[in-house]
């Protein structure tokens, strides 16, 4: 663990902003003959951003102030700066974040001086576009309606995200520029071809392109790009006390939205989230990992999946993500 | 253990490889095996095959049931053409593009070879070398992969006979004499025991060779890139326009292939003007050199007018060829034929372009690697075409240059991608 922490401070230099300091010679390329992994997929990221920009006339970058959306954050500076960036950022609010995220969220967003639009599920459950069955019921699925909504609106034709194949296998299936028709639906036998890294970017007026361009990075990768590039990430990332509740296979964190049922007990338990999501089914793990670099050591010998090991809705069936999709969720 | 191994990982650079092969070949197994053996599978994926294979009636677990497709795909029998799968050993970081054989293989595999680095081509040791393996290697070998690897797999079944081995190596060597790959490595394996893939086992002590873990993990990343031409196609124009950056006007792209140099003479295509490069800029600040295929922004000495679509390349050195009409290998992806008709939209690097394929001079089949002359192409056919072209295109041979060679062709009426594209120079036949 320790030699783990040195390596990592070794690779990401000693200044949080080289080019904050006088001195802008950077720390790894003006050296290194050969790219290594984080570079390749770092550079294959800012590609595919720059294409959506040139090539899409309305496009937005989804924001959600979870790990992999700062990491895009990151890549659109390194594909746009000194320039600003040639799309909104935009959040759908499920009403049931963590609150320290949508605090760092709003905090990151001043930093970057970039326009944040949020259109939220409470406005669609009152306009009666979202129906739930009760009030403390997961709205991962129901996002779907406002993001296609906010779609629509703003008459977006492409849609920056950051999902990896690595995290299921229906995304292990889905191009890095996916099609959507007119309804936001993913067909997944009818995906356009994706040959080298050209992408057909496409659309008719309504349909859309959802993007992916760390679509080939895993779970580790991006948390190593975070030590990397010193990127500062919500708090609920590292281990801390937090009252939950065994309930299946996972831990549920207490909230106002989750309270013990007949049987249940409410335990206080070192614990850090593996995801960001909807409070009424994001598990956390057991963990005492309180740095990015005892997270990376952590995500390095983890044996579950970060799916399996914290999202409840991704267990209801063996195909729920797909099913999900294929109704416009990300 | 794990976490001090994986501290390489940082080092490791990153293999794209392809898997060829029909389901009965053991492909899924061996995937599954792979996984398995180097320890990339997680607690949870196990449970549920594990689950899954009691439930089919069965003892221990099918590891093919990892590559298990999606509830579309087994409700209606069908399988989706690619999917990608991540693991990585301390070494190295490896992508496999997972594409399934039967009757759309040579849309799929072309797809999923075009960013390939390697390609395992799977044979089943009873059967031997069949007409299949030869359409995977010319497939492999059409799209560039430099490095081969052929898994004689199911040696459990042939009593692990060196000399069975022997002579399907033998007899493929002979059919791939006329294809070009930088290297060739034939395994005996057993996918189901485990034999040859991380572990060497104890049944095929007469093989000296590398497991393919350990040759996956060694072969040099031959990513075919070239280092020497220097091509970077122009993005996107940055121009701030604020107080302190009033007049900076960056070019954003990629390097695709060669490097550039602060100070180095560059030519503008298809303008043809020249200039200096005045500065190589990336998001931690200005740097000396940038190579392949870093994504980076330039600034040039004088005031040209350049916009996405033209592309930098060195000037005084081999450049691409400005092109209104271009000879090319298409490989045709869609259901509708080739309309000789019709107009359709080419988009090579950054540039996008009217195009009318003018004339078929033949289809090549992919079995018999004849070549007959054909009136149209349909899907899965390969065939050797002539382009024109309503505005220029910057063409470099696909053998001299993938990135600056390959193109798609896309339907303007339904916005699909119907052909993937390949040029070629007039003296290369194949």
């Amino acid at each position: 663990m320790s030699i783990l922490a040195s390596d990592v401070q070794e690779r990401t230099g000693t200044s949080p902003d080289p080019a904050a300091q006088g001195n802008p010679l950077p720390f790894r390329h003006a050296s290194v003959k050969r790219l290594n992994h984080l570079d390749a997929l770092e550079s294959e990221a800012i590609h595919i951003m720059r294409e959506v920009a040139a090539e899409c006339a309305n496009p937005v970058l989804l924001f959600s102030g979870g790990k992999d959306s700062i990491v895009l954050l990151r890549l659109a500076e390194k594909a746009f700066r000194p320039g600003r960036f040639p799309f909104p950022l935009m959040h759908v609010d499920t009403g049931h974040n963590f609150p320290e995220v949508i605090e760092f969220r709003d905090r990151r967003v001043r930093e970057l001086g970039e326009r944040l639009i949020v259109r939220s599920m409470e406005a669609s459950i009152q306009q009666g576009r979202v129906v739930l069955r009760s009030e403390n019921q997961s709205r991962n699925a129901f996002q779907s309606v406002t993001l296609l909504d906010a779609i629509e609106e703003f008459r977006f034709d492409a849609c920056i995200g950051g999902a990896r194949r690595d995290e299921e296998k229906a995304r292990a299936k889905e191009r890095i520029f996916s099609f959507r028709d007119e309804f936001g639906q993913w067909d997944p036998k009818n995906q356009r071809p994706e040959l080298w890294d050209i992408y057909n970017t496409r659309v008719h007026p309504g349909e859309n392109i959802r993007v992916f361009p760390i679509s080939n990075w895993t779970e580790l990768d991006v948390w190593e790009y975070i030590a990397r590039e010193r990127l500062e990430v919500p708090r609920i990332y590292f281990a801390h006390m937090r009252d939950v509740i065994r309930r299946g296979n996972g831990l549920l964190p207490v909230s106002h939205l989750v309270q013990p049922q007949e049987g249940e007990r409410v335990e206080r338990v070192m614990v850090r989230f593996r995801t960001v999501g909807d409070m009424s089914c994001t598990c956390p793990v057991e963990s005492t990992a309180s740095d990015i670099a005892e997270i990376i050591a952590e995500t390095a010998t983890t044996r579950i999946t970060e799916r399996g090991a914290t999202r409840m809705d991704d267990q209801t069936s063996e195909a729920s993500m797909e099913l999900r999709k294929k109704e416009g969720y990300f | 253990m794990l976490a001090v191994e994986n501290i390489a990982l940082e080092h490791a650079e990153l293999l794209r490889f392809i898997t060829a092969g029909s389901v009965d070949d053991g492909k899924s197994t061996l995937i599954g095996r792979l996984l398995h053996d180097s320890k990339s599978i997680f607690e949870d994926q196990l449970n549920a095959i594990t689950h899954t294979t009691q439930r089919r009636g069965m003892e221990g677990v099918d590891l093919s049931l990892l590559t298990d497709g999606l509830q579309a795909e087994r409700e209606q029998g069908i399988t989706i053409d690619v999917a990608y799968r991540y693991f990585a050993t301390p070494r190295r970081k490896f992508i496999i593009a997972d594409t399934p054989g039967h009757e759309q293989y040579t849309r799929n595999m072309v797809t999923g070879a075009s960013t390939a680095n390697l390609a395992i081509i799977l044979i089943d040791a009873r059967k031997g070398v069949l007409t299949q393996s030869r359409r995977h290697a010319y497939l492999a070998s059409l799209v560039g992969i430099p490095h081969l690897v052929v898994a004689v797999n199911k040696m459990d079944l042939v009593g692990h006979s060196r000399r069975t081995f022997e002579r399907i190596r033998d007899e493929f060597m002979a059919f791939t004499s006329g294809l070009r790959f930088d290297s060739i490595r034939y395994i005996p394996m057993s996918a189901l025991n485990g034999d040859m893939v991380v572990e060497r086992g104890d049944m095929l002590g007469w093989y000296e060779g590398a497991t393919l873990l350990e040759l996956l993990e060694t072969i040099p990343v031959g990513h075919r890139i070239n280092l020497e031409d220097f091509r970077f196609p122009v993005q996107w124009v940055c121009r701030p326009h604020t107080e302190e950056m009033h007049d900076f006007r960056g070019y954003m792209g990629r390097v695709e292939s060669g490097s550039i140099h602060v100070g180095d003479a560059v030519t503008v295509l298809p303008s043809g003007q020249t200039t200096r490069i005045k500065e190589v800029v990336t998001y931690e600040g200005a740097i000396e050199r940038a190579i392949a295929p870093q994504s980076i922004t330039l600034t040039i000495e004088d005031h040209l007018d350049i916009s996405r679509g033209d592309m930098l390349v060195r000037t005084g050195e081999h450049v691409p060829r400005v092109a209104r009409e271009c000879e090319a290998t298409l490989c045709w992806l869609s259901e509708q034929s080739l309309d000789l008709r019709r107009k359709y939209l080419v988009k090579h690097t950054t540039r996008v372009v009217k195009t009318q394929i003018s004339r078929i001079d033949c289809r090549v089949d992919i079995n018999t690697l004849n070549h007959e002359s054909v009136e149209t192409l349909k899907m899965n056919d390969i065939g050797q075409v002539v382009l024109k072209l309503h505005q220029p295109l910057l063409c470099d041979s696909y053998r001299r240059n993938r990135a600056t060679g390959s193109f798609i062709v896309i339907d303007e009426l339904n916005n699909n991608t119907v052909a993937a594209g390949m040029i070629r120079s007039g003296d290369e036949l194949n």
